[in-house]
């Protein structure tokens, strides 16, 4: 190993010691809170909807698209990134989550125009997840094609 | 006469004075505990603008015109203008300066821009190049996320290593004739990569170039390490502080007790939730052009080492896997 | 209730596991949900994640491990009525609703909102 290998070694072994750690405890426990929350209030909505005479996957959509367009007007009024600066994964990972990351960026880059401001950047940071997600269903399509 | 020396430092014959200085902040840096050196806090953080950028530009252009105006001068005096920003292309400091029309020198150093303006401003000066040249650096919280994070209304949280970018644009009006602090030494900075990677944590990735710089400086000026009353790094945050010292005493440089970081002194770190600090082009600039020019005119300090810093990546190397180059710049400010 | 507990405690706990791997990996929050999409897909390929849901409704389905799931459910019941043409239209029937929703809103929230300063 060169010199230069050496020092960079080192000084990332002094970095590790200086700098700290995210406290794990404490932001698990406020995503579990507020995931959990987020989650038992798409169970009453579906609870209500069902309650309606809905079939079971129509139900489904209306409480996703419920969700959705809350997640999506809470981001219009700012507040969305307030709750998520608190709860973390608890606002990521439920599907609010990806309503946030489709309206943040379609408002920050409307100065950039409709067509390549809001339209281009609004799948800035959910674009991969219907990538990846569509990517995987062909796979499991196919394999289930042909194992059926 | 010789005016270079050593690997990377000048020393000027004739030491350019500072005559004038303006620094303009927004509103959380106005909460801060350094709100009353500030020339003028933005309660609007869009600065009656549309648009960060356009917001950036402006804090710019009137920072600039409030430091030329306070050294008695029109803004047609003003033979050079060095600026910088964090905006991709420097946009925050053309648009600022384009009203001027005046000779400009767009810079990118990244934060560490005003180290890189006053450097190269004073250089022409003591070369008999020019008589006044403007030296600036600015950012924008708002402008700077857009930049290199996220969308502001993007649910995320930060890491306890990330830092704060800070809204703010400190200007200096340099001269050969005048009354003021005088800039007497510079030593211009490599850029220097020990292979960090994480963007969360940029002082640390500065740490090896601030200590690479101070070093030289120190050697090449031949300067016992009490030469300087105050060393005063950019935006190394809190645990880059704590590293810079810990490189240095390797190099035999021990300045424990004169050191300390813009970064830290413009948020009140108990109460403002920035994490490790503040930084951005504008934090070490806007500290410099008020705090500690104050300090400076009334003799709290009589010798200075300035050593903005800077992280010189961009999203797209990151994204790439590149590691995080580091640069800073020392100036040495005596009154 | 019981039904309102189960979702609360499995989603959060969903949720906790994403929060662990933002703290002690490097791994970005945009990656981890792209690994949320993927493995949900592939959970519920494999049948497994239905039986999370029928345990615990929304606590299953609000997580985007569940959009994955979805999209799983949809490409499999498409196969079953279409043969090969389900393979492709299969994910994106399933996830249509939601993203459109997503879509709407999210135009319509940039045309009356602009972005705002962090706190």
């Amino acid at each position: 190993m060169n010199a230069t290998e050496q020092k960079k070694q080192k000084y990332a072994e002094m970095v590790k010691h200086a700098s700290p750690r995210s406290t794990v405890l404490i932001n698990s426990l406020k995503a579990f809170f507020v995931g959990g929350a987020i989650c038992a209030a798409g169970q009453l909505i579906y609870n209500y909807i069902e309650s309606l005479g809905f079939a079971r996957e129509e139900t489904g959509i209306i409480v996703a698209g419920i969700l959705v367009a809350s997640a999506a007007l809470l981001t219009a009024l700012r507040v969305y990134d307030k709750i998520a600066k608190f709860s973390g994964a608890g606002t990521i990972i439920p599907i609010t989550g990806f309503a946030n990351a489709i309206a943040a960026p379609a408002i920050e880059h409307k100065k950039e125009g409709l067509v390549l401001g809001v339209g281009a950047k609004m799948f800035l940071i959910a674009g991969p997840v219907i990538v990846y997600g569509t990517v995987t269903s062909v796979i499991v399509g196919l394999v289930y094609y042909f194992m059926r | 006469m010789k005016k270079h020396f050593g690997e990377a430092s000048v020393k000027f014959e004739n030491p350019p004075t500072i005559i004038s200085a303006a620094a303009i902040v927004g509103p959380k840096e106005g909460e801060g505990p350094l709100s009353e050196h500030f020339d003028k806090v933005s309660a609007d953080i869009l600065f009656g603008k549309d648009t960060w950028e356009q917001a950036e530009s402006e804090l710019m252009r009137q920072t600039v015109a409030l430091a030329v105006q306070k050294a008695g001068l029109a803004i047609e005096d003003v033979q050079y203008i060095f600026a910088g920003d964090l905006l991709n292309q420097n946009s925050g400091s053309i648009y600022g300066a384009r009203s001027f029309e005046r000779p400009f020198y767009g810079l990118f150093g990244a934060c560490s821009a005003m180290g890189m303006g006053m450097n190269l401003g004073a250089k022409l000066i003591d070369g008999g190049f020019a008589d006044y040249v403007v030296a600036n650096a600015s950012s924008h919280f708002c402008g700077a996320e857009k930049t290199f994070r996220f969308p502001l209304e993007l649910g995320t949280q930060r890491a306890p290593t990330a830092s704060w970018t800070v809204t703010g644009d400190g200007a200096v009006v340099l001269s050969s004739k005048g009354k003021g602090p005088r800039i007497t030494a510079a030593t211009t900075g490599s850029i220097v990569d020990l292979g960090m990677k994480d963007v969360n944590n940029m002082g640390a990735a500065m740490v090896p170039a601030a200590a690479d710089v101070i070093a030289k400086h120190f050697r090449d000026l031949n300067l016992p390490t009490n030469h300087y009353d105050l060393i005063a790094t950019g935006d190394l945050g809190l645990y880059g502080q704590t590293l810079l010292l810990q490189l240095l005493k390797q190099e035999g440089i021990d300045i424990a007790g004169r050191l300390t970081d813009c970064g830290m002194l413009i948020y009140d770190l108990e109460k403002q939730d920035v994490h490790a600090g503040g930084s951005g082009c504008g934090c070490s600039a806007s500290v410099f052009a008020s705090y500690f020019l104050k300090k400076l005119r009334n003799s709290e300090i009589n010798k200075m080492l300035f050593v903005p810093t800077g992280a010189l990546h961009s999203v797209v190397t990151i994204q790439q896997g590149e590691t995080i180059p580091g640069i800073a710049h020392a100036v040495a400010i005596e009154r | 209730m019981e039904g309102l507990f189960l979702a609360f405690l499995v989603g959060g706990l969903i949720c906790v596991i994403g929060q662990v791997l933002i703290d002690l990996t490097k791994l970005t929050p945009a990656r981890i949900v792209v690994l949320f999409v993927v493995v949900g897909c592939i959970l519920g390929g494999l049948g497994l994640y239905e039986r999370l849901v029928e345990f615990a409704g929304a606590g299953a389905t609000v997580p985007i491990l569940g959009f994955g799931n979805l999209l799983a459910r949809g490409v499999k019941q498409a196969v079953d009525e279409r043969g090969l043409i389900g393979v492709i239209t299969g994910g994106f029937t399933a996830m249509a609703g939601g993203v459109t929703v997503a879509v709407v809103f999210g135009f319509l929230a940039a045309l009356v909102s602009s972005p705002g300063m962090k706190e």
